[in-house]
């Protein structure tokens, strides 16, 4: 009977085994002891405890994610023509792409970082910064739309951006790629001591509106990723640099050869009250500084010129080099701002810096070298620490608040949890694959949330059901609450995801706006009701106010436009009500729709080519008669005489 | 020794099933159902709650002092819903007086479980599918136009002496509500036939 016993157990551990196949690549020993689905689990009808906002990276946008169940809520349109909403191609936003070269359509997200106050998250905006067009942006998170960006000359590959200090004083912007700086027609091969890094540091007002205050004429280098201090280094930014080889080809070598780079230690508390009185030399440099308002539901583009530059030599105390091995990439600083996380991305070990120790060292002008004129601190007596042969290719760190760091290593494909002062590795897991960053909600501010790390992934591979040569990246969602990592899900992100920020769903959700306040209003071309809607012409340009409300529009016949005609259609959403958008399109027009958000006026431009009776309809499937939201246009001949002519059920 | 062997594997499969159990987690609320699958009578967008902006049709009704009764109708016919509806929805709300001017054993009879679809129907019979303000009723009725309910039947609208009427019957009151109109009416307008 014993033997039946036991052979009856087998089978049914065997069948539990089976049925519970909750197990996964990075954990085969987790789904006895606890369900992961149900952790993520999010029912229907309930909302996540966590909002991720991930970088689109090459899309220009972000994304906004739902945490812990991965589901995907918004796409926030930042830098990118958006044909969803009419971002950047109705007539309001276009403002919001203009550069000092011209309307861009497209640009480069990278690291989206939360606004703070006191060191924590306090969810009145989300900053992002664009790599190829050097700009910041600045997302209203009350709106989800993006209010505000700024152009930053003389400067190339904005990559060390958008972190932003704790009380949200400053955000800086890096260069990546040294250049001229004015840039000027020279040898490419003449660079060396010729190119510049300038590091922009942008102030944020009470209300948001961001100002370009000054640069920091740094060395040619490349200036790669950068944090604030926050805590007892407050005050100061650390900025990662590789390419002090200042080589200028074939950079995967040439710019490998020295064997430690630097990190830029800048004290720009000092750099701000220099200025205050006077200091730098305003010098030239073109910048777009794009603004959308919410009440005329417009943005307008101001072309600004000039920017007060800093030589780093002038202000005395402020600016210095430390030694760091190898290339170094991620630059963290952790809750506390006493440890520098310097990421060789080359190097075999992790550097940590103590900032107490750093203060010394510069107090006692412990200094082994000087770059340009700028003193370098010695490795020795600025090091509090190095997590020895954690993994290989070191990126980014972020913290639990538990006295913890995480680190990517890209090419080993994993994290690795470790203790801040001891440096001793606690844990390690796999990511699928090839992790860039990392993210943490609060996991860069003095407080983290330290519940759940998300890996962004370069590399899917076959995680996914394929999808051609093209795939979207890959996140995979971390529980980090124990002592143990434990791979949760795996989810697939839009475009590449360098880097996200993540906040507590509840700082955010319930000041979510849910309409426009009509009476608010202040759109020039605005109908508030029926009544106002009206077309006029001016020239060959003509205005139609219309109005949308369920389930029609008002006008919603048209006759007296021409062959030639420019016409404006600007329509003003009259519904007040949440989740009640109306969209807008009209056959031949050589642009995308509009979606009208209730109480919101938006524009698109029609240049109509033949002559005939074109149709008009809502693109927002609105109300069981949508199908019924229609209009029609009479075109008449270039010479003709039809005279403009506008009704509604006459 | 079979007994044996049974219960063991009862014991087995249970604790696979508890193991396994990846539903929902229960709800807070302990009211709302957490099968959405099917909603229950206390679930879907009528009961989302919202504060601020403009009321929706149901709302208004519930917060208006002359409309207990047909509020009580809604509730028994469990139609609630429908009147929260993106719509564009025109509701004709008969008010206290007008349901009163009914017999009251029929009355209460209709709000008998078992007249649920009964009354069902007659309150779908005061709701449109379209946006009628009462300028669009006046166009209507100038045009002929009749109004197609969510009964599936439809009403004729008059104007007279400078007020309209719904199957003959007067609209007292106009009120704009977030998605769509309410009018007022004097009396409950019972389906003809």
């Amino acid at each position: 009977m014993k033997t039946i016993g036991k052979y009856i157990m087998t089978i049914a551990t065997l069948t539990i085994l089976v049925s519970c196949g909750n197990s996964n690549d990075g954990d085969k020993s987790g789904a006895l002891t606890s369900s992961k689905a149900e952790k993520v689990y999010v029912a229907p009808g309930e909302h996540d405890e966590y909002y991720g906002f991930m970088s689109g990276g090459y899309s220009g946008n972000v994304t906004v994610y739902g945490l812990p169940s991965g589901r995907m809520l918004k796409e926030i349109p930042v830098f990118s023509q958006f044909p969803t909403s009419g971002y950047g191609y109705s007539e309001e936003t276009k403002a919001m792409l203009n550069t000092s070269f011209g309307f861009v359509p497209w640009g480069d997200a990278h690291h989206p970082d939360i606004s703070q106050t006191e060191g924590e998250l306090d969810g009145r905006w989300i900053f992002i910064n664009e790599n190829n067009t050097p700009r910041i942006a600045r997302i209203s998170l009350e709106t989800f739309e993006t209010e505000e960006i700024i152009e930053l000359p003389n400067s190339a590959g904005n990559h060390a951006s958008s972190f932003v200090t704790e009380n949200t004083e400053y955000i800086v912007a890096g260069t990546r790629f040294a250049v001229p700086n004015p840039q000027r027609d020279m040898p490419i091969n003449e660079m060396k001591g010729k190119f510049k890094g300038p590091l922009s540091f942008v102030s944020i007002a009470d209300n948001g509106r961001m100002n370009l205050e000054f640069q920091l004429n740094m060395p040619g280098f490349n200036y790669d990723l950068a944090h604030p201090g926050r805590n007892k280094s407050h005050g100061w930014f650390f900025f990662t640099s590789y390419n002090t080889e200042e080589a200028n080809t074939l950079m995967e070598v040439n710019a490998s050869q020295n064997d430690k780079d630097y990190i830029a230690a800048v004290n720009w508390k000092k750099i701000v009250d220099y200025v205050k009185n006077g200091g730098g030399k305003k010098v030239s440099g073109t910048y777009a500084h794009n603004v959308y308002d919410e009440k005329t539901h417009s943005a307008t583009s101001t072309m600004k010129e000039g920017v007060i530059s800093i030589n780093p030599k002038d202000v005395e105390g402020a600016v210095y080099y430390i030694p760091i091995p190898k290339s170094p990439h991620g630059c963290d600083v952790d809750p506390s701002g006493e440890y520098i996380i310097g990421s060789g991305k080359l190097s075999t070990d992790l550097s940590v810096y103590s900032f107490e120790k750093m203060l010394t060292a510069i107090e006692n002008k412990d200094f082994v070298d000087d770059a340009y004129g700028i003193p370098v601190l010695s490795y020795e007596n600025t090091i509090a620490g190095v997590v020895k042969q954690p993994g290989l290719g070191p990126l980014h760190t972020e913290f639990d608040g538990k006295g913890n760091a995480y680190t990517t290593f890209f090419i080993s494909s994993e994290v690795v949890k470790w203790k801040l002062g001891t440096w001793e590795v606690l844990d390690r897991l796999p990511t699928f694959y090839s992790v860039g960053h990392l993210m943490i909600p609060g996991g860069n501010s003095r407080k983290p949330f330290g519940k759940y790390m998300v890996a962004l992934n370069k590399i899917t591979k076959d995680r996914y059901l394929p999808t051609g040569p093209e795939l979207e990246h890959s996140a995979q969602l971390y529980d980090i609450s124990g002592d143990k990592m434990e791979l949760l899900s795996d989810f697939p992100t839009h475009g590449e995801p360098h880097y996200a920020a993540g906040i507590r769903a509840d700082l955010i959700k319930d000041k979510s706006k849910k309409y426009y306040d009509l009476e608010e209003n202040e759109h020039p071309y605005a109908a508030k009701s029926e009544s106002e809607s009206k077309v006029t012409r001016d020239g060959n340009e003509v205005h139609i106010n219309m109005t949308m409300i369920r389930s029609h529009f008002s006008p919603d016949n048209i006759e007296g436009v021409k062959v030639g005609d420019k016409v404006f259609f600007h329509m003003t959403n009259l519904e007040q009500d949440f989740d009640v958008p109306h969209g807008f399109s009209v056959i031949g027009a050589n642009t995308s729709e509009i979606l009208v958000m209730p109480g919101q006026t938006k524009t698109i431009v029609w240049e109509p080519k033949r002559e005939g009776v074109w149709p008009f309809y809502c693109t927002d499937f609105c109300s069981a008669l949508h199908q019924e939201m229609q209009g029609y246009v009479r075109v008449s001949g270039k010479n003709s005489n039809t005279p403009i002519k506008y009704s509604l059920d006459e | 020794m079979k007994t044996l062997t049974k219960t063991i594997i009862l014991l087995v499969v249970s604790i696979c099933f508890i193991g396994c159990n990846n539903s929902a987690k229960s709800s807070d609320s302990g009211t709302t159902s957490s099968d959405e699958g099917r909603a229950s009578q206390k679930s879907g967008q009528a009961f989302i709650k919202d504060e601020g902006g403009t009321p929706n049709a149901l709302q208004l009704a519930i917060s208006s002092e002359d409309h207990t009764t047909l509020v009580a109708a809604v509730q028994a016919a469990e139609v609630e819903n429908a009147l929260v509806n993106v719509g564009p929805l025109t509701v004709f709300a008969p008010n206290n007086a007008a349901f009163a001017k009914i017999d009251e054993a029929t009355l209460n009879s209709l709000l008998e479980p078992e007249n649920k679809s009964k009354l069902a129907f007659i309150l779908t019979h005061h709701v449109a599918p379209a946006n009628y303000p009462i300028e669009t009723l006046k166009k209507n009725a100038t045009k002929g136009r009749k109004l197609y309910m969510a009964s599936g039947k439809y009403l004729e609208v008059t104007e007279k002496d400078g007020s309209m009427y719904v199957d003959g019957i007067k609209i007292l009151g106009t009120v704009n509500v977030s998605n769509g109109w309410v009018h007022v009416t004097e009396s409950v307008i019972l389906p003809r036939d």
